[in-house]
């Protein structure tokens, strides 16, 4: 009898029944989604008349912005000054080429199916750098040179990023092995090498690289301040690669080292043929995560005076002929290394699940 | 019986052929080439020195500094040397990466936990924090709130006011700074015994409820302890604390504890970019304890509440240890991006202004690098050994 009394199930599709069963399923979870919805009610509708709606986007004097919203007038008038810094304007189409051949490198690297992707991501570790040191800097095939101290923007915070990992990435390799090794003397300069740079912070690592580099070298024989910074970057950067290629080389099996002994595999043949190849492939993701956190961290290089995509930034901000735009500077920068740093990541959790297939013991 | 001997044994190897012999070899041959790179540098930076008339030694560290620095936690005036102003850039660097490590784990915690919530907004609003924060570079952070935010806060003469207490303006926070008074001695006795007191009511729960089985109610008594007795020990003795509030003098505020818009940018951007790493770190923690776990507890009858506190969270806690430790290293060696909005910390003042003024590079250098290599070590000795008093004992 009580049975048959009982009321029809609570309905559990459809739009009301997700609301009560993802926002409203208790007291407290009511009350939270009030406060959080408020609050985030009240914050983005400010937000989005300031950035787009009541945000000025044509014009080209400082006088042209309303002032209530984003002066967006601003990033577009300097806009060449943050992409290649200082670099003369009739020679830009060098570094055009070099983005355009960033891109054929690696935008099919999120494509799937592209045919070519393995030749392209290739060309972008080996033919790209190459191209990038004669193109760039200019003074070979008769370029007109062009100096370090006018590059600047986006493409120095590209080049330093790119360079650091690109050369972090043998020396990383080397010292991994380093560490992994029966020889207990290269084992303990490995882990001192490692350890010291690790846990030294960045900038500390640029002030040393700017003074006291010139004291370390012969007379004569000096860097310029770019150089010297990819020095210490390169240094302090490798240290990172070794310790994520060691988790690498220990995640593979004992059986694999040990069926290449017994195929009389000599120690770099069984490096080379064996460990490493699997080794990398592990790692590849570890390795997109580590230039993410280098790419972040170039911004750095601004302290010791080179103007990377922030430091363009920051010193048109004080410029008394905009005032007041500090904030959507920021914004600006903020959206440019979020878009980098957040596809990057995404395709690196997308490799990390299609990686994860094989590797099971 | 005889000893046999094998015969068909291969004849041994030549000696470049022998691993031992090879190893000793290359080892030797590694090390002579780091001596030689070594005593190149040395010999190289030796005779640059001199050639630029640089001393060597720590000598430097006795003379006058003669610079002014904005805040100090040690008594410090420019008549001191640059040994005081070493101590100086160490303590503050030590309370911001105290401070920010205190604030990222209460948040990172907190937001961990939230991506995990049943409530669709609060898991997403998380999110979204998380993917947006740790996407954009520590540095712009903190010039944001520096440049952007903390200075275009009003004049000391409009600041924000609270309640006559609290100032906020673009020269700092201003708090109410307490004075103790005699008898505070009542207040400190009545916390140590409160400790000591919760220490014994844990002893005696937990044995009662070996013999007995009955669980006695130890946390909300603790809380109870810890804060009654203090605040009866305050009242009993007189309220024996003053409270030096901040009042504006001039073109400034004097009075109270304040908090320089340098330290209140730098802890901002340390504490909420840190957390966005933390909350990651905490969810995946939390994720990582598999589903049986808690069904067995509930299929054992505990109480959800016990469920988490002695099977959730103790596992999670050993996933979670090893990477908030490196976090908190890096948050620890990120204080150092103080340099570029001239909070003083290690880096600003002693490789800034002191290595400027005496143009020692190798020393300073050393002993800055010589800091930082002490506190990670020591982070992560102190870490390794929590680490193998919760790691999973296999017998």
């Amino acid at each position: 009898m009580a049975e048959s009394m009982k009321r029809p199930p609570r309905k559990i599709q459809g739009p009301v029944a997700w609301m009560r069963q993802h926002l409203f399923s208790s007291w407290y979870n009511s009350l939270l989604t009030i406060v959080v919805g408020y609050l985030v009610v009240t914050n983005v509708s400010p937000l989005i008349n300031w950035l787009f709606l009541e945000a000025n986007f044509v014009g080209s004097e400082p006088s042209d912005c309303s002032g209530t919203g984003a002066c967006w007038l601003f990033v577009n008038q300097r806009l060449n000054f943050f992409i290649y810094g200082f670099y003369p304007d009739d020679l830009q189409w060098r570094v055009d080429i070099i983005f355009g051949l960033l891109a054929v490198a690696f935008v099919p690297q999120f494509i799937e199916k592209f045919p070519a992707r393995k030749a392209c991501g290739l060309f972008g570790l080996t033919g790209l750098p190459i191209i990038g040191y004669f193109l760039i800097p200019g003074g070979t095939f008769g370029l007109e040179v062009v100096e370090s101290t006018k590059w600047g923007g986006l493409m120095l915070t590209l080049i330093l990023a790119y360079i650091g990992i690109l050369a972090s990435l043998p020396i990383g390799i080397v010292l991994a092995l380093g560490r992994r090794s029966d020889m207990p003397m290269i084992r303990g300069l490995c882990v001192v090498f490692i350890e010291v740079w690790r846990a030294v912070p960045l900038i500390t690592v640029l002030f040393m690289a700017s003074v006291m580099l010139p004291l370390f070298l012969p007379d004569g024989m000096n860097f310029e301040k770019l150089s010297r910074a990819l020095i210490g970057i390169t240094l302090w950067q490798s240290a990172y690669m070794a310790e994520v290629i060691r988790g690498g080389l220990q995640a593979i099996p004992r059986g694999q080292y040990e069926a290449a002994d017994a195929l009389g595999l000599g120690y770099w043949k069984k490096t080379g043929l064996i460990i490493l190849p699997q080794a990398l492939k592990m790692v590849i993701p570890g390795i997109v995560n580590t230039f993410i956190s280098l790419f972040k961290d170039t911004t750095l290089v601004l302290i010791i005076g080179l103007f990377d995509l922030l430091g363009t930034v920051q010193s048109t901000i004080t410029d008394p002929a905009w005032q007041n735009v500090a904030i959507e500077g920021y914004v600006f920068v903020a959206f440019c290394f979020w878009v980098f740093c957040f596809g990057i990541s995404r395709y690196s959790q997308n490799l990390e699940r299609k990686l994860d297939t094989g590797h099971k013991t | 019986m005889k000893k046999q001997t094998i015969d068909s044994r291969p004849a041994s190897p030549k000696p470049w052929y022998d691993p031992r012999i090879r190893s000793i070899f290359f080892q030797v041959v590694v090390i002579a080439l780091v001596f030689w790179g070594g005593w190149t540098l040395v010999d190289n930076t030796l005779s640059n020195m001199e050639s630029r008339g640089i001393s060597t030694g720590f000598g430097f560290l006795d003379e006058t500094a003669g610079f002014g620095i904005i805040m100090s936690m040690v008594p410090y005036d420019a008549t001191m040397t640059y040994a005081r102003t070493f101590w100086v850039g160490l303590t503050n660097t030590l309370l911001v990466s105290a401070m920010g490590i205190v604030a990222a784990t209460i948040l990172g915690f907190i937001l961990g936990v939230a991506r995990l919530s049943s409530n669709w907004l609060v898991a997403k609003m998380a999110l979204v924090y998380v993917e947006v924060i740790r996407n954009i570079p520590l540095l712009l952070q903190i010039f944001f709130w520096y440049f952007a935010v903390l200075s275009s806060l009003p004049s000391p003469r409009q600041s924000v006011e609270v309640g006559g207490a609290f100032f906020l303006n673009n020269r700092g926070l201003y708090l109410p700074g307490p004075l103790t008074q005699d008898g505070f001695g009542l207040v400190w006795g009545a916390i140590i015994a409160a400790i000591a007191g919760v220490v014994g009511l844990r002893i005696w729960a937990k044995k009662r409820q070996l013999a007995t089985g009955e669980i006695f109610p130890v946390f909300k008594v603790s809380v109870a302890v810890l804060v009654l007795l203090p605040i009866l020990a305050y009242l009993a003795a007189g309220s024996p604390i003053e409270w030096d509030l901040p009042a504006l003098k001039g073109f400034n505020f004097g009075g109270g504890i304040s908090i320089i818009p340098e330290l209140a940018a730098l802890w901002i951007a340390l504490s909420l970019y840190t957390a966005s790493f933390i909350a990651e770190i905490v969810r995946s923690g939390i994720v990582a304890v598999s589903k049986g776990q808690t069904e067995a507890a509930k299929a054992l009858g505990l109480p959800n509440g016990l469920t988490l506190r002695l099977i959730v969270i103790p596992q999670a806690m050993r996933v979670i240890i090893p990477p908030l430790t490196s976090q908190y290293l890096n948050l620890a060696k990120n204080s150092s991006l103080a340099t570029a909005i001239g909070y003083p910390d290690l880096v600003s003042v002693f490789m800034g202004t002191t290595l400027n003024q005496t143009g020692q590079a190798v020393e300073v250098v050393a002993i800055t690098m010589a800091v930082y290599l002490t506190i990670s070590l020591s982070i992560s000795l102190f870490m390794n050994i929590y680490n193998r008093a919760a790691a999973i004992k296999e017998r």
